[in-house]
């Protein structure tokens, strides 16, 4: 009250505001985390990592569709005219550019998640403007090496960590 | 709002009035004063706390019999529609209760805007509305989980997929809100819990939103002040209450039609197939009352943008009383505002119309053109419409054009001399 200038300068009392406002921050902080983390898959979910899938039955141009932490994985053997489009394909044309031979390590076997990149529907095998899949809800056409060729998604159909065990089984995860 | 200070008559009632004044409350609901203009379309927000009960009530009977596991949750709706008491009146009630609900909140969003309702001092009212209808939205989506059915789990996947589109940390926040890599167990049992919770919050800010409504009073059809103290108010008891339970059980009727007759119809026959994570239903669209937004969402070929503008829509409004400039506030005085209000509500339907129909070919460009002209209503045509619109002179109180028997000033000044023989 005395002298107006005091009151301007940042004195003991600021400090001690802030500091208690900040330990305040971190211990409110420290309290919330574990109730949004909660939310977050738990350690059953994460168990669930990997699964192998036996392919031998499966022939040229035939796919198989297996479920991989709760999404589905599409294993299509592909034939060699399927092959032969996917890498024919001009890597300038592409919405989301990759090489066929980035995606498909063993051209014959394109291993990659059955999601489609917009807004997460189980795109139909062998449909689409461009033989490979299309996603019925909202127009997403695929070419045979799973990449967007037309419609709303973004990016190609995702590759997930994949090998194989033996030539008939193939690890994903 | 009642100009007097109230007494209760009795001993009892005074004692207790003067340690909690719920008597007080009362006394402010019964003689609150309402306009006496108010038409049918100033019912709706009775009927909307009614269907809010309704939805509290028979979703907590429902609770008591539905288990929320995605190996159980889908026999245990069938268990509710063919073994428990009466079940299938819960659940139809319910189902049908959420359409019903929507019917009636887009009513009274849509009488708000034709007679400026959302204007000054009515902001915060009508801000309070868009959260209870955001609210709403998530409510409905996630106990349409619930039953956990094809619709239930593809329309979770595809919903909670837009948040996918958040650059960076989407994914992260997918994975979150899914509680694993997919919709799966611990999805249905977060939803399921938050769908519990919703409607209380709904219950708080709806008391909110009806303390904000009481410190202004309602609007009016003709949208211009009270002036106080006047003739142009009555009683809230008995005056609106009886005309609210009227506009009430003709609402019931409607729902009851629903309910017993076509309970199905509002649904879809693929949510009586259990979830299954492979298969997706060949053709996915939300319920009724989402289908504009969705029509919006589908319109833009961007991912992100298209997310973007589906929220956008819905955000818009909470600004809208700042986007219309115009002072005055009912239609009935905006000759040109009246047909551009309609020309909005013909969008808005033919946005649900394209909402429902495959993305593709003359509908995607429909919806594309319902777009971008229900933004422009928003933001140019409000906005300009309040500098250049002439509009037409406002009557003095909501006395004259009542007594004269039409909204519209010239008839009712012309008949003055009636009112002076009715005095």
């Amino acid at each position: 009250m005395s002298d107006q200038k005091d009151e301007k300068k940042t004195n003991r009392r600021d400090f001690l505001f802030t500091a208690t406002a900040a330990a305040g921050a971190v211990g409110v902080g420290a309290a919330v985390w574990p109730l949004i983390d909660q939310m977050n898959p738990d350690a059953s979910v994460k168990a669930l990592a990997s699964t192998e899938v036996d392919v031998s039955s499966v022939q040229p141009g035939q796919s198989l569709t297996v479920l991989w932490r709760g999404k589905p994985v599409f294993i299509k053997r592909r034939t060699d005219d399927e092959i032969k489009k996917a890498r024919a394909v001009d890597i300038n044309d592409l919405k989301h550019p990759e090489k066929d031979e980035d995606r498909a390590k063993n051209p014959e076997w394109l291993v990659m998640l059955g999601i489609c990149t917009h807004l997460g529907c189980v795109p139909l095998t062998d449909k689409g403007d461009y033989d490979g899949w299309f996603c019925p809800c909202h127009g997403s056409h695929y070419d045979t090496s799973g990449r967007i060729r037309k419609g709303p998604a973004p990016t190609n159909m995702e590759i997930p960590k994949y090998e194989f065990v033996n030539t008939n089984t193939i690890k994903i995860g | 709002m009642s100009d007097h200070e109230y007494t209760p008559s009795s001993k009892f009632g005074k004692w207790f009035n003067d340690r909690l004044p719920l008597l007080t409350l009362a006394n402010h609901l019964t003689d609150y004063p309402t306009p006496k203009n108010l038409n049918y379309w100033w019912t709706f927000g009775g009927i909307l706390t009614f269907c809010l009960i309704t939805q509290i009530v028979t979703g907590l009977v429902l609770a008591m019999h539905y288990i929320a596991h995605a190996d159980m949750a889908f026999s245990s709706v069938e268990h509710i529609m063919r073994d428990v008491n009466y079940g299938w009146l819960l659940r139809y009630v319910h189902a049908n209760g959420a359409s019903m609900f929507f019917l009636a909140v887009y009513i009274h969003i849509f009488r708000s805007l034709f007679y400026g309702s959302y204007k000054s001092p009515r902001e915060i009212i009508w801000i309070l509305g868009i959260i209870i209808y955001l609210l709403m939205m998530a409510a409905a989506f996630m106990g349409y989980v619930l039953p956990w059915g094809q619709m239930s789990f593809w329309g979770a996947t595809v919903i909670t997929n837009l948040f996918s589109a958040i650059p960076l940390v989407g994914e992260s926040i997918t994975t979150w809100l899914w509680g694993g890599y997919s919709v799966d167990n611990p999805t249905l049992t977060r939803f399921f819990t938050l769908h519990y919770l919703i409607p209380f919050l709904i219950l708080g800010l709806v008391v909110l939103h009806i303390w904000a409504l009481h410190v202004p009073g309602n609007n009016n059809p003709v949208g211009i002040d009270i002036k106080k103290p006047s003739k142009d108010t009555v009683p809230f008891h008995p005056y609106i209450v009886i005309k609210d339970a009227f506009a009430l059980l003709m609402f019931c009727i409607v729902f009851a039609l629903f309910v017993f007759y076509q309970p199905n119809i509002l649904g879809h026959a693929d949510n009586y197939i259990e979830a299954d994570p492979l298969v997706t239903p060949a053709h996915i669209v939300p319920e009724w009352y989402l289908l504009p937004f969705y029509a919006i969402l589908r319109s833009v070929p961007d991912k992100l943008m298209g997310v973007v503008a589906m929220l956008s829509a819905i955000l818009i409004l909470a600004a809208l009383p700042w986007l219309d400039t115009s002072k005055v506030r009912s239609a009935v005085f905006r000759p040109l505002f009246r047909q551009f209000y309609w020309i909005l509500v013909a969008d808005v339907l033919i946005l649900g119309y394209v909402g429902a129909m495959p993305a593709e070919g003359l509908y995607l460009l429909i919806a594309r053109v319902a777009t971008a002209y229900y933004f422009a209503h928003f933001l140019i045509i409000l906005p300009v419409l309040g500098w250049k619109e002439k509009t037409t002179p406002l009557p003095l109180s909501i006395t004259e054009p009542v007594l004269g028997g039409s909204p519209n000033l010239a008839a009712a000044r012309s008949d003055e001399k009636i009112e002076k023989t009715i005095k």
